[in-house]
């Protein structure tokens, strides 16, 4: 098997999908000669020429539109939106338009578009490339939204969404782009867009996290493992739909639960996985289950991040607090 | 019927004062201008060369943070910068942060905000400016609103700002563009045609052969420039400016120049997308080496001089980098005082955390 770090699984699973299918388009800024800003898109224009892979003139809200003309034309398209934090110029495209358009069709016209977007913190980016806006696109009925972290999850996770005949919103953490490499099957392969996934059996105590945050999960579950503390952590892999039947398989096993999201506090998917939590097995619980996110203020740019930014003492902090309750 | 796109777009020229080899060919239009302001104008140039290639060392040596190169657009952001008047309001795209220094942000400020430090982006009072904006074209329509705010007010003064080709693809463009248009109110929108939108060429970004004709469907003048000619920038800025405060409306100007560097410090690699053939191209129409050409040529320029501002440059960014490095910190709780005018319960209980936190 191939080792592969997450952008190489990215750029592997798009050349696999142009292959498949002649109806897969892949544009935005910058992703034609020059491959993307972060290479996620390199070599593909030489490989399938300028018709299927092309960059588009700098126009976020203009990306989104022509995603819903193809779609209606019968192509499938995979935008890029070069940062996350641009989005707010194509909400309107995103939320108000493609999300919408099955039901406002009668179900009669649907949107496969799969936006691709890198986000997250960690990476020293000016302001409005790493924020964490999940939150924004989670809460819109209609849209798929899919954070992997791991190289293997990355490939599957996307040919899936391509695949998927709703749009999806496919958000690539900048800091694990390039940090680890990770086993990855050359053939093709899906990752079901509804399955959480368990990365560590825990009995204690339960970690909910996604992106970059389920690797701090990981690493508090290592050091509580010191303290006989036995952790599981669930990565979601994608924040809506949610997989609350793995979600609620774990709380009734360990009783305790923190959830641990990267983004601001306010408003947020672990508030949602809180409260999916205590509608359906509060009395599984042996202590409230506790947050760790960062604080409500905008992304600082950049200077601070580290601190702002949640890590695995934080988390250890919370777990103590649960365990201790 | 009638098409009209061949006559219009063979009506945007090239406006040019200073030929590339140093050389006056618009005599009716050069600026009035003394020797002293002459001279300031290359020092300007000169020092900001000078700053480019000190950021872009620090930057490597990880005492810069974001930067985006300038070297090459000198005429283009200082030029048009000098017919400015210390109450016009400029809005800066993140390229721009040269003319904020000359409108008064201190260097080591230019150097924070580099950092991403909060005090990068306080304006000293009376320094009438935004911070660099990071969103592609969004102050082309706060321009209007700060050109309208203006008219309304009575102020004789105009709202500035600066986005690059790329920029004119943004619905904010057309929209800024139009809305000041609509209101007549005083504003100068510049588009720093430099090329390249990081690796797409502007030929790909529009089927339009001048940026500059995209001001007719908004219905206010529009002109090209030679960006490379600080006298031609300096006169088109100067033209503009008096138009809007007598009421004569907004104007679009499009400078043509080209970046030296990289788009930023981030990995970018210009080779994959220009040619050095294309570099070559540009590098002759420096607008450094034509001004001073000219200079000499008046007998108001010499190496020497020359030298002396350029050690001006080193001296005062050695200095200013030791301010920066001597500023306090940026710490999560200077984060969450500067949400809200009055903290809410959530931030209230977040400041203690992270005092907590910040004090151990």
């Amino acid at each position: 098997m191939a080792q592969m770090t997450m952008i190489q699984a990215i750029t592997d699973a798009l050349r696999t999908e142009l292959k498949n299918d002649e109806n897969v388009l892949v544009f935005g800024e910058d992703v034609g000669q020059n491959g993307g800003v972060f290479r996620a898109t390199e070599g593909l224009q030489d490989e399938f020429g300028e018709d299927r892979v092309f960059d588009t003139p700098l126009a976020e809200s203009a990306i989104g539109g022509l995603s819903i003309g193809l779609a209606l034309e019968g192509f499938r398209p995979v935008p890029e939106i070069q940062f996350f934090g641009f989005v707010y110029e194509v909400m309107d495209s995103i939320n108000g338009q493609m999300a919408r358009t099955r039901y406002r069709s009668g179900n009669t016209k649907q949107q496969p578009i799969t936006i691709r977007s890198p986000f997250g913190g960690g990476v020293n980016t000016p302001e409005l490339h790493a924020d964490s806006l999940e939150g924004l696109v989670a809460q819109q009925p209609g849209l798929k939204v899919v954070i992997p972290s791991t190289p293997y999850d990355a490939k599957g996770l996307l040919l899936a969404s391509i695949r998927d005949n709703d749009p999806v919103v496919f958000l690539e953490h900048m800091k694990l782009y390039r940090s680890f490499r990770g086993e990855v099957p050359e053939e093709e392969y899906t990752v079901d867009l509804s399955k959480a996934d368990v990365k560590r059996e825990g009995k204690d105590v339960t970690l909910i996290a996604y992106g970059a945050m389920v690797h701090a999960c990981l690493k508090a579950a290592d050091e509580l493992e010191k303290n006989n503390i036995n952790a599981e952590v669930i990565d979601l892999r994608t924040v809506s739909p949610i997989d609350v039947d793995t979600i609620i398989k774990s709380v009734e096993k360990t009783n305790r639960v923190v959830v641990v999201q990267e983004a601001q506090r306010q408003a947020g998917v672990a508030a949602n996985i809180v409260t999916e939590i205590q509608e359906r097995a509060i009395l599984h619980l042996e202590a409230p289950v506790l947050r760790v996110t960062a604080p409500d203020t905008v992304y600082p740019f950049s200077e601070a991040e580290d601190i702002w930014l949640p890590d695995h003492k934080d988390i250890m902090e919370k777990v103590d607090q649960v365990i201790n309750f | 019927m009638k098409h009209v796109l061949d006559s219009v777009e063979s009506k945007f020229e090239m406006f040019q004062i200073l030929d590339e080899n140093g050389k006056i060919v618009n005599k009716d239009d050069m600026p009035d201008l003394s020797d002293d302001e002459l001279k300031e104008l290359m020092r300007r140039m000169v020092y900001t060369r000078v700053l480019d290639q000190r950021s872009i060392a620090l930057n490597r040596q990880g005492r810069l943070g974001f930067y985006a190169p300038t070297a090459g657009q000198e005429a283009s952001q200082l030029g048009s910068h000098f017919a400015l008047e210390k109450e016009d309001f400029i809005l800066p795209g993140y390229r721009d942060v040269p003319q904020l220094i000359w409108h008064g942000l201190p260097l080591y400020q230019a150097f924070l905000f580099s950092r991403g430090h909060f005090h990068g982006n306080q304006m000293p009072e009376g320094v009438n400016a935004l911070s660099p904006q990071i969103i592609i074209g969004a102050q082309y329509v706060q321009t209007a609103g700060v050109a309208l705010g203006k008219k309304l007010r009575g102020n004789k003064s105009v709202a500035v700002t600066y986005t690059g080709d790329g920029g004119t693809s943004q619905g904010d463009f057309y929209e800024g563009i139009n809305f000041a248009g609509a209101y007549g109110a005083p504003a100068i929108f510049f588009v720093q045609n430099n090329h390249f939108a990081i690796s797409v060429p502007v030929e790909k970004q529009t089927a339009a052969k001048t940026l500059a004709q995209k001001a007719i469907a908004a219905g206010i003048e529009g002109i090209q420039v030679d960006g490379m000619d600080v006298l031609a920038m300096y006169a088109v800025t100067k033209h503009a400016r008096e138009r809007a405060i007598n009421g004569e409306g907004p104007m679009l100007i499009e400078a043509l120049t080209y970046r030296y560097g990289p788009h930023t410090m981030a990995g970018d690699d210009p080779t994959r997308y220009r040619t050095e053939d294309l570099n070559n191209e540009w590098e002759k129409k420096d607008p450094i080496v034509r001004f001073r050409t000219f200079l000499e040529s008046k007998k108001l320029w010499s190496e020497e001089e020359e030298n002396k501002v350029i050690e001006q440059a080193k001296e005062d960014i050695k200095a200013a980098i030791k301010e920066t490095d001597k500023y306090p910190k940026q710490k999560v709780t200077d984060l969450i005082s500067n949400m809200y005018e009055e903290l809410p319960q959530n931030l209230k209980e977040q400041m203690e955390e992270y005092k907590e936190k910040e004090s151990k």
